[in-house]
């Protein structure tokens, strides 16, 4: 459902369906609405049949990457003799994402059972939820979710009476946007700075605590029970187009849009419809300009790019950005595009964890060149500077935050030059000049 | 490095702390009692006590109000880690204070989807109405200290704010007298 709206009548709401009702946070509530099913079912399958299955279903990770969750899984090596760790990551903190969020405020243990499905399927004997700091109601809630869980005998030792240990600990993180990089978040579980890793080894080799690890987003989680509970071909015949993206998908909304808030659709539904329909369209008197469709690390799309989009992980490379996380975020005409970005690069300079020269240079010269050019300072050369600079940015540090500062400037530049231009003839923002006058 | 090397950095770094402190009220330990008990518990999650470093601290931001280099090597030798490593932990996470801030901290997001639908303004307003004028500043009253923060992961209800533990949805410069007389 569109919480905090009602559900549209075109939405497929599978994770999002109890969203807003309280009862459904508690375990008696879940239960009655189907709860735990699926993690009985899974502790009476064998580990490797549960991979096989998720494989299957076409589920891909719905953090950014869109890495397949089976083959993912399928890295992990049973009998190696380690210790096994599942890590989830609740770290929500791409600028406009709000959805994994809701999944923890309203249905916790959607999560704890999609949590404990995974750990089992990768023999995992504990799994740490890693919840950003700022999340302090979904990580309330998530915490009595698992005590709740635990009193029930769901987790721990004898997980269900299965004889398997399913250990869950709730692990709060301290404000860095870095964390949600998976080798950055085991690093700050491990009680350090978060800095992201050099990859290889990758986590399925040495992750958390040096063992094998899967790092694993709330939603795909989330989305496992009911892949088990109605089979793989019941998720993979979720798509309206590419046949490599399956399943529904939550897209969280914000900005100048008339209803914000979390849709969940099927993979390939419209993007114009999505925005003009289900959420509203713009605000009265107004006219969308741009969307940044998965996250402030994906490409700014034109309205035209965002109006022939199909909404799965190929669509929106076909129109010029990527799903990412699916965090929707709208501007109209109202909105000074060079200042949008300006804010964005400050966002990453802000974020940057400083062990990589080009990101720590570079985050920090690309905010001073777009403020500079915001405040009608820049000029005609800084265009090469800026794009020299995230030429220099992309592809050369350990991690991709980096390369996420580069790219609203260089979409940005290259699809709304003419703001840039506008900022340096007349030597002032003319947004604000507008409503000055 | 070895324990007794470990446990001597420890002892200059405390003697190094207190003798910071002459005249002033001796550091309590935060760790005794049903918190020491809490720790205890906490340990059992993780494979090492290294692990329990960001909980722990939070809990000394809990019991304090904010993290003290005097904590931080009191934390330190709970957990078997310099006090060098613990302050290296601390400064890199934004939420960890290391300083008293007002009795009522308050986080605006600003972050592009916010700063669209007009969270400048609702900054504005707050800085204004709480009376710390500047950001990071507490107001004369102590009751106050506004920051802005980057995403509070809650774009759709723009603007959100963060006062201590609690997020207020959907904040509007107009609301902001109002939201305030909650937090006397």
């Amino acid at each position: 459902m569109g919480y905090p709206h009602k559900s549209h009548p075109k939405e497929t709401p599978i994770l999002s369906k109890y969203f807003g009702e309280p009862q459904a946070r508690t375990l008696d509530g879940w239960k009655e609405r189907g709860g735990y099913r699926a993690l009985q079912q899974a502790l009476g399958m064998t580990p490797a049949d549960i991979v096989n299955v998720v494989k299957e279903s076409g589920l891909r990770g719905r953090g950014g990457a869109g890495f397949p969750t089976g083959m993912k899984w399928s890295f992990m090596k049973p009998g190696d003799g380690k210790a096994h760790y599942l890590c989830v990551n609740a770290d929500e903190s791409e600028p406009g994402t709000f959805k994994d969020r809701e999944i923890m405020r309203w249905t916790p243990h959607a999560l704890i059972e999609g949590t404990a499905i995974g750990a089992y399927a990768i023999g995992a004997e504990v799994a740490y939820i890693y919840i950003r700091g700022e999340f302090t109601e979904p990580l309330a809630v998530m915490e009595n979710a698992v005590k709740e869980a635990y009193s029930a005998g769901l987790l721990g030792a004898n997980a269900m009476g299965s004889g398997k240990r399913i250990d869950i600990h709730v692990h709060r993180g301290a404000g860095a946007y870095i964390c949600g990089e998976e080798t950055a978040l085991m690093n700050s579980l491990e009680g350090r700075r978060g800095n992201p890793r050099i990859k290889p080894p990758f986590p399925a080799v040495a992750g958390l605590f040096g063992l094998p690890t899967t790092i694993n987003n709330v939603e795909t989680l989330a989305a496992v029970p009911h892949i088990l509970i109605n089979g793989a071909a019941w998720y993979k015949a979720m798509s309206l187009s590419s046949p490599k993206s399956t399943g529904t998908k939550l897209f969280s909304v914000c900005g100048n849009v008339t209803r914000p808030g979390n849709y969940e659709v099927t993979m390939g539904y419209p993007f114009k419809d999505f925005l003009y329909d289900m959420c509203g369209g713009p605000l009265p008197g107004r006219k969308f300009k741009a969307v940044i469709p998965g996250g402030s690390s994906v490409p700014i799309q034109s309205m035209e790019e965002a109006e022939s989009t199909l909404m799965d992980y190929e669509g929106f490379v076909a129109k010029g950005s990527m799903l990412g996380s699916g965090g929707v975020i709208v501007f109209d005409d109202s909105q000074c595009m060079v200042r949008h970005i300006a804010r964005l690069a400050r966002f990453y300079a802000h974020e940057s964890c400083a062990q990589c020269t080009q990101c720590r240079e570079g985050t920090a010269w690309t905010t001073k060149i777009m403020e500079r050019i915001e405040a009608g300072n820049g000029t005609m050369q800084d265009f090469d500077t800026l794009l020299e600079i995230g030429d220099n940015m992309t592809g050369k540090t350990i991690c991709v935050l980096s390369d996420s500062c580069a790219v609203p400037v260089v979409s940005g530049l290259e699809k709304f030059r003419h703001e840039f231009e506008a900022h340096i003839t007349g030597k002032r923002c003319p947004f604000r000049a507008a409503a000055a006058a | 490095m070895s324990a007794q090397r470990e446990g001597a950095t420890q002892a200059d770094a405390l003697s190094h702390a207190s003798r910071d402190n002459v005249g002033e009220i001796p550091y309590e330990p935060v760790f005794v009692g049903a918190v020491r008990e809490e720790l205890d518990a906490l340990l059992g999650r993780y494979p090492n006590k290294m692990a329990a470093l960001l909980p722990t601290l939070w809990m000394v931001q809990r019991e304090r109000g904010w993290v003290s280099e005097e904590a931080m090597v009191e934390v330190a030798a709970l957990l078997e880690l310099t006090p060098a490593y613990v302050k290296g932990v601390v400064t890199f996470y934004t939420m960890y204070h290391q300083h008293p801030v007002g009795r009522y901290f308050i986080q605006v997001c600003t972050t592009s989807p916010c700063l669209a639908c007009g969270a400048d303004k609702v900054v504005e307003s707050l800085l204004g109405q709480t009376g710390c004028g500047d950001l990071g500043a507490t107001s004369p009253d102590g009751r106050f200290t506004v920051i802005e923060v980057e995403c509070l992961g809650a774009c759709g209800f723009a603007t959100p704010i963060m006062v201590n533990d609690e997020v207020i949805e959907s904040v509007t410069p107009e609301k902001v007298s109002q939201i305030l007389t909650r937090f006397k």
